[in-house]
């Protein structure tokens, strides 16, 4: 178990390494240099290339990424920000944990919508509850983010005044963008686990399970629930990527001071260092998260932990 | 019935169909036999003869979306199975009747060790027992089975596929039951291993003392293991009888034999093998007189328009016209056998 | 044998499968509502440039502004007084098209490099397989704001930008889907027989792993219309004056409390071609695999 987790650790460095690579790479598409931009129309060329030299921009690609981990992981250097001139790492992290608290809150009040309703209705299927579920889920897989924001902003912002329409005054603040984010990953559980609990269900298994004179609740609890879970494990992680996605609009549509309004506003500017920080960030914390869920997967089935144990009877 | 103090299981005129919103699929269509006990009775027949479905409708787990037991009656030692209340078949279920399924792959829940599978049952079925107990009886029964009692804490994917059929075997004897269901319990298995675990079921039944109801499709197994025969087609039973009365009998049911002819022999002159021609009819719409007619080849005009009668020689009963004791006084056909 | 019974009751005919599908999935009827309104939508989207002029949705015309829904304006009139209608059919066709366009092609960049990563196995596999991790680590509207950034938004880049978002989706599917095929008997029974490689992916595995391409590809298509409609919200969308159905609803944020009108005709707009798809593409799944419903 150890050596699976220390591998999935060790993948995460060249995952790391990709991803920041590749966001690198989309940015140094553009054109325009961090000289110019930093110093101004104002200043010579001399000044801009003397400038662009001393920070490295005139070295091979190559190279110039290299230097760019190396600033970034070691002294969590990410640059200096075109539009205020200042370190990047600064103004970027008190933004990164609001997003990262939104998408969070999020991830919990999806999981905790979505899965126990999913799993009601696969046991209770065609009741009316499943019926109403899949009907509201049905309707929410087809409603972007925003436009869901929209309709909450309107609703209890603007015409019952029950909730504040702008930032994050208070815990209150939180509720409509964590619903706007939430609702449609609560939707997507929902199918998901109903449908990974339905197919436990038709299981040879399962079946087993009743011929041996098992109980209705003990099949559900036991033998289905277990097996139907873990596919719902690494589906709960990969929601991460879509809440964090929702973040993103939801700050902007809210007016929240995180990251996703940041970069928004930032691609304005054209402020590269800040946008590829923000992307970094955002990825390097889906990347977490999924280790963390594939551990969970391995601890929990033991078809995968059983290839990391040393099988000592035999 | 006349015998009833010997009869296990009795079943009568079941029938049972698959529901679903486009079609209805008639499985069994009012097929009767009864097991004596302490006896095997071995149900034949091609796949999708209903021989499954038969089993499933005995411990009522049909699936319940779309499985319909129309009508019938399935007596479990003189009790009514079809009216008890679902807690009372969960008192017979693995305790009384238990059954061993086809495929030992899927069997077995892959996130549970096998031991657990196993007490699980014997828990079940014993209220208030010992968790020391409980792993005692598994020793044993693993023991009995031919499984290292210290493997009971590995997972169902450790064990190869005969192994694994025989934790599912362990499993359905640990609450001795007093009727056995194995359906096709060595299909899935190597035929080296289909043997040893043929004779280790023998062995345990002898110890327990256990009837059991042997579905399969291969005859050999039938003629070592069982005491009286059923062959299925369609759903419906074409013949039934002691394995002597099949195996020896001189006149048979057409598809009997050839069932008989598609099969090698290595005591009659090597000659090619006679197949049965066409395929089974589709349930959902089974032909309106006999339902083997379309590809028999001693089909009359009346086994196209009218359901065959039962006919009797003592313990051998035929369903087919040709055995119509009108039909042989006017020799409507030749008669059925070679 | 010419149908099997399954335990679910189900049963396969072989031959005619697709008159077989047709028939399940015209007795949806979820499946054939979202199939008229789709219909519907695209008669709408592609005879009502007859009606009604591109111009008339970017026009700005102060005297119309915020105008409610009437007669001449069946919708009303945006903040600049440009005809709604205009715009949501305008702005459909747009959005439309780069969401049909951007599923084709990752359609086809995800099922090529997916086919070859389960056909050839090994090496090849390795690289594709974690390339994609690395790819997918990028939560995909930051990635897809990075290229549209850096590319610059237009038609063809947004299309760049969806595929690059979506085609991963494809790599896995037909990945699995070639690696359970080509264990099947009849695969490596025309693999004995001498058929080779791109023979064997043509005739047996693109054949079979089609229902669960089409399937994904329609459940894709209502995907990138929200997706492409929270691009152009957030500002990264065609640009100017093309009308897109996202672009208004930012836009009609200023106007929430006077004209909810704004609002509400782009919002529908969305959800309702989403939903139409959807219902097809669910309708189309059950009808694929009618062991899930039954």
């Amino acid at each position: 178990m150890h050596k699976y987790i220390a591998k999935r650790i060790l993948f995460l460095i060249p995952t790391i390494i990709g991803v920041t690579l590749i966001i690198y790479l989309v940015m140094n598409i553009t054109p325009g240099d961090p000289g110019r931009s930093i110093l101004g129309s104002g200043v010579s060329q001399a000044d801009v290339d003397a400038y662009n030299h001393l920070i490295g921009y005139d070295l091979p690609f190559f190279q110039k990424f290299l230097n760019y981990l190396k600033d970034v992981f070691l002294h969590l250097d990410f640059g200096i920000s075109y539009v205020t001139k200042q370190p990047v790492f600064h103004e970027i992290w008190p933004r990164y944990i609001m997003t990262l608290k939104l998408a969070f809150i999020g991830m919990v009040l999806s999981t905790v919508i979505g899965i126990p309703l999913g799993m009601y209705a696969a046991v209770k299927q065609y009741s009316p509850m499943d019926t109403a579920a899949s009907i509201i889920s049905f309707l929410l897989a087809a409603i972007p983010t925003f436009v869901l924001g929209l309709v909450l902003l309107f609703f209890f912002a603007l015409k019952l005044k029950w909730l504040p329409s702008y930032g994050i005054p208070d815990w209150s603040g939180y509720i409509m963008p964590a619903l706007a984010i939430s609702l449609p990953i609560a939707a997507q559980n929902f199918r998901f686990t109903k449908s990974s609990m339905l197919d436990a269900i038709r299981q040879d298994y399962v079946r087993t399970a009743r011929a041996k004179g098992a109980t209705e609740q003990l099949v559900i609890w036991k033998h289905v629930l277990k097996n139907a879970l873990l596919p719902v494990i690494t589906q709960v992680g990969m929601s991460l990527g879509l809440l964090l996605c929702g973040a993103v609009v939801a700050e902007q549509l809210f007016s929240i001071q995180g990251i996703g309004s940041l970069i928004v506003e930032r691609i304005t500017y054209k402020d590269e260092p800040v946008i590829i920080a923000g992307t970094i960030l955002i990825s390097i914390c889906f990347t977490v998260v999924m280790l963390v869920v594939d551990v969970i997967y391995a601890m929990i089935d033991p078809r995968i932990r059983a290839k990391y144990t040393k099988t000592s009877k035999r | 019935m006349e015998q009833e103090k010997n009869l296990i299981l009795e079943i009568e005129n079941l029938r049972v169909t698959y529901e679903t919103d486009l079609e209805t699929v008639e499985a069994v269509n009012g097929i009767s036999f009864q097991i004596e006990k302490g006896k095997t009775l071995g149900l034949v027949g091609e796949t999708g003869a209903g021989k499954t479905t038969t089993a499933l409708s005995i411990l009522r787990l049909l699936p319940e979306t779309t499985g319909r037991i129309k009508s019938g009656v399935i007596r479990f030692e003189g009790k009514d199975l079809l009216s008890a209340s679902e807690e009372q078949l969960r008192g017979v279920r693995g305790n009384r009747i238990s059954m061993v399924f086809q495929d030992p792959m899927s069997s077995l829940n892959p996130v549970y060790t096998v031991g657990d599978q196993i007490g699980e049952a014997i828990r079940l079925h014993n209220a208030g027992i010992s968790p020391q107990e409980v792993e005692r009886r598994v020793d044993e029964i693993l023991e009995m089975v031919g499984i290292m009692p210290s493997r009971k804490v590995e997972y169902p994917h450790q064990f190869s596929g005969g192994m694994k059929q025989r934790v599912v075997i362990a499993m359905a004897l640990c609450c001795e039951p007093e009727l056995l269901i194995a359906d096709e319990p060595t299909t899935a298995l190597d035929v080296t291993i289909q043997a040893q675990v043929l004779a280790m079921i023998a062995q345990l039944r002898k110890r327990l003392g256990t009837s059991m109801l042997m579905i399969t499709h291969d005859l050999g197994i039938v003629a070592k293991t069982c005491d009286d025969v059923c062959v299925m087609y369609a759903g419906k039973l074409v013949e039934s009888g002691t394995v002597e009365d099949i195996f020896r009998g001189e006149r048979h049911h057409p598809y009997t034999e050839g069932l008989f002819g598609s099969i090698p022999n290595l005591r009659t002159k090597a000659r090619r093998l006679k197949p049965i021609l066409g395929l089974m009819p589709d349930p959902t719409d089974l032909p309106r007189g006999c339902e083997f007619a379309p590809r028999c080849e001693k089909c009359m005009e009346i086994c196209q328009t009218t359901k065959p009668e039962i006919y009797r020689e003592g313990t051998h009963r035929l369903y087919c016209h040709l055995f119509d004791p009108h039909i042989l006084e006017t020799g409507g056909a030749a008669n059925g056998h070679e | 044998m010419a149908t099997k019974k399954s335990p679910s009751g189900a049963s396969y005919v072989g031959g005619g499968k697709w008159k077989e599908i047709w028939r399940r999935f015209k007795k949806n009827r979820g499946a054939v509502i979202g199939l008229i309104m789709l219909a519907v939508l695209a008669a709408v989207l592609l005879g009502a440039p007859l009606f009604v002029f591109y111009e008339e949705a970017i026009t700005q015309n102060m005297e119309f502004m915020l105008e409610k829904p009437s007669a001449a304006h069946i919708f009303g009139n945006d903040g600049y007084g440009r005809d709604i209608f205009a715009r949501i059919i305008y702005g459909g066709r747009v959005s439309v098209a780069i969401a049909i366009l951007a599923t084709i092609c990752s359609c086809l960049v995800g099922s090529f490099l997916g086919a070859i990563a389960g056909y050839f196995g090994g090496v090849v596999d390795s690289v594709i397989m974690r390339s994609l991790d690395i790819f997918m680590s990028v939560p995909d509207i930051l990635f897809t704001m990075a290229v549209v950034y850096a590319l610059g938004a237009n038609f063809v880049n947004l299309i760049v930008a969806l595929t690059l978002a979506y085609f991963t989706n494809y790599v896995r599917l037909v990945r699995s889907e070639v690696l359970t095929l080509s264990e099947q008997d009849y695969v490596e029974a025309s693999r004995a027989g001498g058929a080779g490689g791109l023979r064997i992916i043509l005739s047996h595995i693109i054949p079979n792993a089609i229902g669960v391409i089409i399937v994904n590809t329609t459940l894709n298509i209502a995907k990138i219309i929200i997706y492409e409609s929270t691009l152009s919200f957030l500002g990264l969308g065609m640009p100017a004056p093309q009308p897109e159905w996202g672009q208004m609803l930012s836009e009609a944020r200023e106007f929430m409390r006077k004209a909810p009108h704004l609002m509400f005709f782009p919002a529908l707009s969305i959800v309702i071609t989403a939903c139409s798809v959807n219902l097809i593409g669910d309708g189309l799944r059950d009808a694929l695999d009618p062991h899930l419903k039954s």
